[in-house]
């Protein structure tokens, strides 16, 4: 391959241009947490005390009728305004747990009203449940970011590792504080679409690393600008398949969250924005923290 | 020169393929066990507490209080409930039944489990708080026929109990159910008697698990609750799996647009990859639930990554003038070792998850892991395999075939 080729594939310095992205990211990142800190995340029943009711009614109605109802059967417990949802369907949340005896009595209220067809789904959780379950579930995501960085150390190199890290950190932060500012509730299925990002994000910070790695050992890097030569047509190499892949994955995930069931709803939207987040930091956060890391050292051994 | 044989070959596989998809795939799907998600039916988490206090939470009580869950539900005749005990004091009871009475069942669950051992009459003359803890154990008779040892902790009271009932029966109930119902032969005076009867060595066993439990009874609160009603359960699959369909149709035009002939080929194994995921997960017998289902279509992104890898480089040799089959074969070594390490990667981390995961982040780990190895078969060499068939066919000679023009080919 000669290097006129190289350069045709270039159609933007991205390496050029990469504080610009560090400092985009810095601010959203910070964005971000000033939203979390201030107006916190909207904790689904999985997270706090309560009681989620589901229900299918299975024909036209109103949201006021059922809250006269809970409220007839349920006196004594507050819960949020009933929200219709999907085809016939609704829920509310209650702020205490409530039992399955007194459900069974709304179940059957709201029954005589609609009709045999109404079918309902409950959810009680103790915090003290979730708190674990997210206890491990960062605990796992900090063992299995070590374990990576100990493969790309050993397969690839060191500093490698130290970006894609860098890199997944910041793809799951981004869902969490776009459900922050959006108001959406976390739940547990909220956790399983954060691991299913990192998966997701590794897959793709691996096959860019893979082809910088690839064209160390067949161009010249011996300058710093040879470095950022070379980190430029990589990524310029590999970008077709980064987008071509993500827009594979992102329009079934897009199929799912617009067509798909409401109960997995907030998943598809939490996979959406960690694939566009992924694919966004592997080219633009995880290669070039790896640019800068590299320079540093060259400049070390140099000095 | 066209070399029909290795088209031939090709169709014959395709064809295989295709058969056993269309000719199986209902049957293998329907095998699949759906989660309470999907089907409707209840999950609980609960925090076994002894009764009487001084009593610890130890596997033991953990495994009687599971055993005796069990048999409750049993009673109320709902076929396979999934109990798992979790340490170190929590039972998890999923039950996936479209039956009415799920409110009745969880009540039942719920009670503590009452031991009594009644007279003829029908009055109650011992109790489960009676016997010793663990006092209840499988032993053997001379001939080696297994019976059931149980401790008293006070001697004087089951002597006297024996001597007022001698040669009478003594019914032993759990709640209101009758267990068995021995006969006793003489007066105890040690604290220790000797269940004889039929008993094969697990019903010795069963009984025995139901005494310890007895003697040890268990509050157990409800944690966590989820029960999905059938009907929205249903609803909910069905709306996801249109869902899924939709989804696979773009990645099918996309894929062919983009990349023509390899793009069939990569639909081909495509379809292949869900059949074996499918027949994978009957084997392990999984439950699949709907973020599984979920994921389960998002591993087809990542799966059809592999081929866009290794498309997407074969371009790139054919660009720079290579001719189709020494393109392809420098194409599928460079990306092999990039879909490895991307694989192995994705690997660990799902191994990870999986030790460190509680049971629903753990059956996510282990359907996403096997997606990834089936990928690996199906998507990498699988879809080498067909390719190569066709290229040697010498079909497909053009690049235009491959989604290049011949504008685009670099002179070298």
């Amino acid at each position: 391959m000669s290097f006129n080729q190289h350069d045709t594939v270039i159609r933007f310095d991205i390496v050029k241009n990469r504080r610009k992205f560090f400092i985009g990211s810095s601010a959203i990142i910070i964005l971000g947490l000033l939203f979390i800190l201030f107006q916190g995340l909207h904790l689904g029943v999985d997270f706090k005390a309560g009681t989620r009711l589901d229900v299918y009614i299975g024909k036209d109605f109103k949201p006021a009728e059922i809250e006269a109802i809970i409220k007839e059967k349920i006196p004594n417990v507050a819960f949020s305004p009933v929200t219709t949802y999907g085809t016939y369907q609704a829920f509310t949340r209650f702020d205490q747990t409530v039992s399955s005896d007194t459900m069974m009595v709304v179940e059957q209220a709201l029954k005589a009203k609609y009709g045999d067809q109404v079918n309902k789904q409950v959810s009680t959780v103790d915090p003290s449940i979730a708190r674990e379950m997210v206890k491990k579930a960062a605990i796992a995501v900090a063992i299995a970011s070590l374990g990576i960085v100990i493969y790309i150390a050993i397969r690839f190199q060191w500093l490698f590792g130290v970006a894609t890290v860098a890199g997944l950190l910041h793809d799951v932060f981004i869902p969490i504080a776009i459900f922050s500012v959006l108001g959406l509730e976390v739940d547990i299925t909220f956790i399983a679409a954060l691991l299913t990002i990192l998966g997701y994000s590794i897959n793709d910070k691996i096959v860019i690393f893979d082809r910088i790695r690839e064209n160390l050992r067949t161009m010249k890097s011996k300058s710093v600008e040879d470095l950022e030569h070379l980190v430029n047509v990589s990524l310029w190499q590999t970008m077709r398949r980064s987008i071509y892949t993500v827009a594979t994955v992102f329009f079934t995930v897009l199929a799912i969250a617009v067509l798909g069931s409401e109960s997995i709803r907030n998943f598809s939207l939490a996979l959406l924005f960690g694939l566009v987040s992924g694919t966004y930091s592997s080219i633009f956060i995880a290669a070039q923290i790896w640019v800068n890391l590299k320079e540093r050292n060259m400049l070390k051994k140099k000095a | 020169m066209i070399k029909w044989g290795r088209f031939l070959l090709f169709l014959v596989v395709v064809a295989l393929l295709g058969t056993l998809v269309a000719t199986t795939t209902t049957q293998v799907a329907g095998k699949i066990t759906l989660g309470l998600d999907l089907q409707g039916g209840f999950e609980i988490l609960y925090e076994v507490e002894p009764l009487e206090a001084g009593h610890q939470v130890d596997i033991e009580l953990l495994k009687s209080t599971a055993h005796m869950i069990e048999r409750r539900i049993n009673i109320g005749g709902v076929v396979e409930p999934v109990i798992d005990t979790e340490l170190p004091n929590r039972i998890r009871v999923k039950i996936a039944s479209q039956s009415a009475d799920q409110d009745k069942l969880r009540e039942l669950i719920g009670k503590p489990a009452v031991l009594t051992f009644r007279d003829e009459a029908g009055k109650i003359i011992l109790r489960g708080s009676d016997l010793a803890p663990n006092g209840a154990a499988v032993g053997y008779d001379d001939l080696k026929r297994p019976l059931v040892t149980v401790k008293f902790s006070d001697s004087k009271k089951l002597e006297d109990v024996t001597r007022a009932n001698l040669h009478k029966r003594m019914a032993i109930y759990l709640d209101e159910n009758l267990q068995t119902n021995p006969t006793i032969q003489s007066v105890i005076t040690g604290g220790s008697a000797q269940i004889t009867g039929d008993y094969t060595q697990e019903s010795a066993q069963e009984l025995a698990d139901l005494l310890n439990s007895g003697a040890m009874p268990a509050k157990l609160i409800e944690k966590q609750v989820t029960s999905v009603g059938a009907s929205l359960g249903a609803l909910a699959l069905q709306k996801t799996i249109y869902a899924g369909y939709i989804g696979a149709a773009l990645i099918f035009l996309f894929m062919v647009f983009v990349y023509r002939m390899p793009g069939m080929i990569a639909n081909i194994t495509l379809a292949g990859f869900t059949y074996f995921c499918l027949v994978v997960l009957d084997w392990m017998d999984a439950t699949l639930t709907l973020p599984g289902i979920a994921g389960f279509i998002l591993s087809i992104g990542i799966a059809v990554d592999a081929n866009i890898i290794t498309y997407e480089r074969i371009q790139e040799e054919l660009r720079s003038g290579k001719t189709v089959l020494s393109a392809f074969r420098s194409g599928e070594r460079r990306s092999l070792i990039t879909i490895l390490d991307a694989h192995i990667t994705t690997l660990i981390a799902t191994g990870v998850l999986f030790f460190f995961g509680t049971s629903s982040i753990q059956g996510f780990a282990v359907v996403l892991a096997m997606t990834i190895v089936v990928s690996i078969i199906t998507n990498v060499f699988g879809s080498r395999f067909l390719l190569w068939l066709v290229i040697r066919s010498n079909m497909f000679k053009k690049p235009f075939w491959f989604g290049v023009k011949e504008s685009e080919i670099g002179e070298l």
